[in-house]
């Protein structure tokens, strides 16, 4: 039992922090502005250097004790502080960080800086200092220009990263926000364009739902066969046949429903037949010792039942 | 004293404009004469009262007039109001993946895995949701509004709001309330389009009695259900996973309890929830649109084509079996999922012609198939549209 307990237990916390570790993996860099001059302005009202980071996965994610940093030697350089409820941060979802070198202003503020007019990297580890989740070198780049992925948490190396000037659509800085902004949704758009009329849908969809319940009625169709080889082999195999021996044709059939009734009904009968009864009837007269006028149950109504005729 | 006399006539003034009879509109009289509809269809007709009384009054409850301005906590769509956090169930979509919990642990399967075969009657009814969505197009509907509409059709009102729930919030009010009134009216609905499709000749069709099935069967049948369907369409996990889960749950022996709460006291609970906050939702601004008479438009519709569909592909199939294996076309209707209305009505149509011809067991083959169709169906446009 203690064995079991234990194995559970190992089990149990092996699988949590396997989840933690994936959950952490979903942990992505994914815009920097290096000089602000003009951007986005803190709480403090401060244009200062920031680092975007994306909670790439499907679920919510708690960043507490994950460190960032500028240099790889120094791995443990801005640990994100624990006990802030920002810290957990929701699906898909983006936070900042202002590399300002100012830590007493809150979580969010870093206690280094990033250096304008030189490649900067920037790494994020996870809690024990060593697995690095995620890091990008950022390239010298303009003032009040950002470095950010094409699509947000994506990609990796440079291909997937272009400095954004705010010039146009595409390369709008977009700080706490998405940088692929999703305005339509392309499956929808898609089929309302090239499938007007519906048919594609309706084929497609169609021969899914036929081909999901088709494979589900010949995989119970074999099953079904399985079974009735397998019950008349043991059929045969009580009534001392060889079913080698006997051709397909001469083998007994299954029993059909009247036996089997009949059978369970006379297996009833006889688990039932009994000259001593389990119970006695009688007639016993209770006394009431109470009123029935001050009764609770008396004054409560039943609730109405109506016999309905189908 | 005149301070005091004026204190008073400003807080009954102010007490007047908080009052539902200042703020009432004739849409908010509309649609409480809708509520009490349904009320009345409910307990005097007896048509579906476990769902109709509940959306019923849950209409009335969604659509007492009050000053929605006046921050009072109250409505269904006011952050953080006891109604809001109840229908939280139904935005979020997690009341239908319960209620297929308790659907599965109810369903007795045995019908389906002693003819598999009928598998496919369940499939060919959810062509009722495929062809409104093609209607649903032609009217100006985008795609994925077309596609919550069109999963009226495959009469399950679970499946409806958890699809509508993700692809067309906005419309879910309208479907959920059009998907259970048509499964209430699945009685007056079906019998004629049953008539109409089928010869007399048919209609006294005879079908073997079903074979007995092994207990394993019936184990492996949610287990083998779930991998197979969910392997094809992911996306149906929430309603599949659910109903084969409840399903197992009922029939591997060990779990009788956990059945028995699935299927009695979780499932009534979670209907009341449920029905109530559906109803709830159909305020009058969101209900009382033009695309509210085009989606009830389009579901009586939706459930007319599932009901032929399933009727005429029993008619087809019937070309290619023996004589002595022919089925029945009057339980092809069943291949909608109205659980067990719609099984009903074929049995007493198969006995107003053959009074000796019962055809119940025989149409919950394709009766719960079509749970399953229409959760695959479902999961298919969620997959294309989400």
């Amino acid at each position: 039992m203690f064995r079991r307990l234990l194995f559970a237990v190992i089990a149990l916390a092996a699988c949590s922090g396997m989840m933690s570790g994936q959950a952490r993996k979903g942990l992505r860099i994914n815009e920097v502005m290096v000089e602000n001059l003009s951007n986005a302005v803190d709480d403090y009202g401060q244009h200062g250097a920031w680092i975007e980071l994306f909670n790439s996965n499907f679920a919510p994610l708690e960043i507490s004790s994950v460190f960032i940093t500028t240099d790889p030697s120094k791995p443990r350089m801005y640990p994100v502080p624990l006990g802030d409820v920002n810290t957990r941060m929701p699906k898909r979802q983006h936070v900042i960080f202002w590399a300002d070198n100012q830590p007493t202003r809150g979580t969010f503020h870093t206690n280094f800086a990033l250096v304008p007019g030189q490649a900067n990297w920037i790494g994020i580890y996870d809690a024990d200092g060593r697995t690095l989740i995620d890091s990008v070198t950022v390239p010298p780049i303009p003032a009040d220009a950002s470095y950010a992925r094409v699509i947000d948490g994506e990609g990796s190396g440079v291909e997937a990263w272009q400095v954004r000037d705010g010039s146009s659509e595409t390369l709008y800085i977009t700080p706490s926000s998405n940088n692929k902004i999703k305005d339509t949704n392309s499956k929808v758009d898609k089929f309302h364009e090239i499938d007007e009329n519906g048919f594609g849908m309706t084929i497609t969809a169609m021969g899914i739902v036929f081909s999901a319940l088709l494979v589900l009625s010949i995989c119970f169709w074999i099953i079904s066969r399985v079974n009735a080889a397998r019950s008349s082999r043991k059929k045969m195999e009580a009534q001392g046949i060889n079913p080698t021996e006997v051709a397909r044709a001469d083998r007994p059939d299954g029993d059909s429903g009247e036996e089997i009734a009949a059978i369970a009904m006379a297996l009833y009968d006889h688990l039932n037949a009994h000259d001593r009864e389990s119970a006695v009837l009688t007639i016993n007269k209770v006394r009431r010792a109470y009123s029935p006028w001050s009764s609770h149950i008396y004054s409560m109504r039943q609730a109405p039942q109506r016999n309905v005729r189908r | 004293m005149t301070d005091f006399g004026s204190f008073l006539g400003e807080n009954i003034a102010q007490f007047w404009h908080l009052t539902g009879f200042y703020n009432a509109t004739w849409q908010h009289l509309v649609m409480l004469s809708v509520g009490l509809f349904f009320i009345w269809l409910a307990i005097k007709k007896d048509f579906e009262p476990m769902l109709l009384v509940p959306i019923g009054f849950g209409i009335l409850i969604g659509n007492i007039p009050f000053n929605t301005e006046a921050g009072l906590e109250i409505g269904i769509y006011e952050e953080g109001s006891v109604l809001n956090i109840l229908y939280n169930g139904v935005s979020a979509g997690w009341y239908p993946p319960l209620i297929f919990l308790g659907i599965g642990a109810m369903t007795d399967f045995t019908a389906l895995i002693a003819n598999p075969k009928l598998m496919l009657v369940g499939a060919a009814a959810q062509f009722g949701i495929f062809g409104a969505y093609m209607v649903a197009l032609l009217l100006g509907f985008m795609p994925d509004q077309a596609g919550a509409i069109a999963i009226i059709g495959g009469a399950d009102g679970p499946t409806a709001i958890f699809l509508s729930s993700k692809l067309a919030p906005n419309l879910m009010g309208a479907i959920a309330v059009s998907a259970y009134s048509y499964m209430a009216l699945v009685p007056v609905i079906q019998p004629p389009i049953m008539r109409l499709l089928t010869t007399k000749n048919e209609r006294v069709i005879r079908m073997k009695p079903a074979r007995a099935v092994a207990q394993s069967e019936k184990i492996m049948f949610p287990i083998v259900g779930l991998l197979l369907t969910c392997f094809v369409v992911p996306s149906g996990l929430p309603l599949l996973g659910m109903l084969f889960f409840g399903n197992l749950l009922r029939e591997c022996g060990v779990t009788n309890r956990l059945a028995k709460t699935a299927s009695n006291s979780l499932t009534d609970i979670v209907t009341i929830l449920l029905g109530m906050t559906v109803g709830a939702s159909t305020q009058a601004s969101t209900f009382l649109t033009k695309e509210t008479i085009f989606i009830f438009a389009l579901g009586f519709m939706a459930f007319i084509i599932a009901s032929a569909s399933g009727v005429l592909f029993v008619k087809l199939f019937n070309l290619f079996l023996p004589q002595h294996k022919k089925i029945n076309p009057l339980i092809g209707n069943a291949g909608v999922s109205a659980v067990p209305m719609s099984s009903r009505i074929s049995n007493n149509l198969g006995l107003e012609y053959d009074p000796s011809n019962y055809l119940l067991m025989h149409a919950m083959g394709p009766n719960v198939a079509g749970v399953i169709g229409s959760a695959v169906a479902a999961g298919v446009l969620l997959g294309f549209l989400a």
